[in-house]
């Protein structure tokens, strides 16, 4: 079995597999702490959606996938945040409507570029074992705008806790929701041609609800997340090679396997 | 004596509707100010516009000498029921945020001394290590005022917070409240639904329905006459004791 995946990690497409899974692994799992305990949930699935609309518009245009899909996302992250912030609309309310127009417009542009559909659903489901180098770039960079916006760490952690009090101590709440959601949508576009939109949200939710389950303090919650982040990408990817399995869902699988034992580890605690 | 809070003509629209209409108003360092009105009197939205969260439509306000939201003087003590009790945190940490302004990543022997300090001033210091999340409402209400004290405000803001505490826990509040007033010479402003503890412990009783009503000395602002024309009726029969005649129900 080492033997195996010793060969394995020879193999370039599983090292770049390995190195995208990684990054995009650690930055989700990174705002997932935000996004759980915000109660934003619905927004992964919500942009990966929408990513799918960028993706679509892309190949209408003949352009690269990311170069659209990316700035079309953070509009979508950020039309969120404004129409929440302006209404007295829910966050998840916000996040349907915009998800669904997304979807609809990705399903015009498609529909007005026959014969190209496939590329979509690949993003569909994903393909971490197709990772090209272009991709992997990509997903270093979202590693290092995440590790960029780490000073932020603190006020965004003072706003979750207590929106109105951080407001009320001068931070920058308004404009760190928008700059929040937008590393976000970042991330979430481009680990879509990863994991696929379908399994995506799983990355920002389940590390996070499996740190929240052990953690007493934020900070150990970040670091929780991030871990269970990077070691479910890890056995995740390790196990789809040994057992024929799809990669992402295998991923997804082991952060499910986690998050059960992280569940079993707080009830054993608190009995 | 100087002025802590000075409105004129403050008036706050939302949606349309008149939160508070043309309240002018003057309060002086020091006073211990208690701010009544029924059920969407607009209390909690004058703290929101002493805070700097909401814009006056009209009207000017000045907080300790400068604009709303431009004064770090300010200690808050919100409404406890609206936290997110699901947040992963300890005591220390939330006293501590109060001081930093922002989340403490960790915190060192000097910043864990300083919250346990202010924790053991309002008789929490064993609540240090306690999970927020389990905290009682008596408990919580402590680690709030801790905070609040924390960074010696020169304008202590308190939206209701003797909701949901016990007799015993309401009584330790205001003995911590008016031993911080007397030593720091600060103003407390608190919004409060009992008659009782505002006739008891407030320099000052602010009014308010919308517009204000009354301000003044509670003995006078209390009357019948103000406390009907502010709650429609003067309530009922057992709430009367706030006068003093009868303390044992106050």
């Amino acid at each position: 079995m080492h033997s195996a995946l010793a060969e394995a990690l020879g193999m370039p497409f599983v090292q770049r597999a390995l190195c995208a899974g990684l990054c995009i692994g650690a930055a989700t799992s990174y705002y997932g702490v935000f996004v759980v305990q915000r109660g934003l949930a619905f927004l992964g699935d919500g942009l990966a959606h929408s990513a799918l609309g960028g993706v679509a518009l892309a190949l209408l245009l003949g352009q690269q996938p990311l170069w659209i899909a990316v700035p079309f996302t953070v509009l979508v992250a950020l039309g969120i945040t404004w129409v929440t912030e302006r209404t007295r609309l829910g966050a998840d309310t916000t996040i349907g409507v915009f998800f669904a127009l997304s979807m609809a417009l990705g399903i015009v542009f498609l529909s007005l570029k026959q014969g190209y559909a496939a590329d979509a659903i690949a993003y569909l489901f994903g393909s971490i074992l197709a990772v090209s180098r272009a991709d992997l770039w990509a997903a270093g960079a979202v590693a290092l705008i995440t590790a960029a916006a780490t000073p932020r760490w603190g006020a965004w952690a003072y706003a979750s806790f207590d929106r109105e009090s951080a407001l009320a101590d001068g931070l920058a709440v308004r404009r760190d929701d928008y700059l929040l959601s937008a590393l976000i949508a970042v991330a979430v576009v481009v680990a879509a041609k990863v994991v696929g939109i379908v399994l995506l949200s799983s990355f920002l939710v389940i590390p996070a609800a499996a740190a929240r389950l052990l953690a007493r303090r934020f900070s150990t919650m970040t670091i929780l997340s991030v871990s269970i982040g990077v070691l479910s990408v890890l056995a995740g990817l390790a196990a789809s090679y040994m057992l024929n399995l799809p990669s992402g869902a295998t991923i997804i699988l082991t952060q499910t396997v986690l998050f059960a034992l992280a569940w079993a580890m707080s009830a054993w605690r608190r009995a | 004596m100087g002025t802590a809070i000075e409105t004129a003509g403050l008036t706050v629209r939302l949606g349309g509707f008149a939160a508070l209409d043309d309240v002018s108003l003057t309060l002086a360092d020091g006073a211990f100010v208690a701010v009544l009105g029924p059920n969407g009197a607009g209390k909690s939205t004058l703290l929101q516009v002493l805070l700097g969260l909401i814009k006056p439509s009209a009207g000017n306000v000045t907080v300790l000498g400068r604009a709303p939201g431009r004064t770090s003087g300010i200690g808050y003590v919100p409404q406890l029921k609206t936290l997110d009790r699901s947040f992963p945190a300890e005591s220390c940490e939330v006293v501590l945020c109060g001081l930093k302004r922002r989340w403490p990543w960790r915190l060192s022997a000097a910043q864990h001394a300083i919250a346990v300090d202010a924790l053991s001033k309002v008789g929490a210091a064993q609540l240090a290590h306690r999970a927020f999340s389990v905290l009682s409402g008596g408990e919580l209400q402590r680690v709030y005022l801790a905070r609040a004290l924390a960074r010696r405000p020169r304008l202590l803001l308190l939206d209701e917070p003797a909701a949901g505490i016990d007799v015993a826990g309401e009584a330790d509040m205001y003995d911590v409240l008016e031993a911080y007033r007397r030593e720091s010479g600060a103003t407390v402003l608190m919004v409060t639904h009992d008659w009782g503890a505002a006739f008891h412990h407030a320099t000052c009783a602010l009014l308010l329905n919308r517009r204000l009503i009354a301000q003044g000395p509670p003995a006078t602002a209390l009357s019948d006459a103000n406390l009907s024309e502010t709650f429609g009726h003067t309530g009922h029969a057992h709430a009367m004791g706030r006068y003093g005649e009868d303390d044992s129900h106050a």
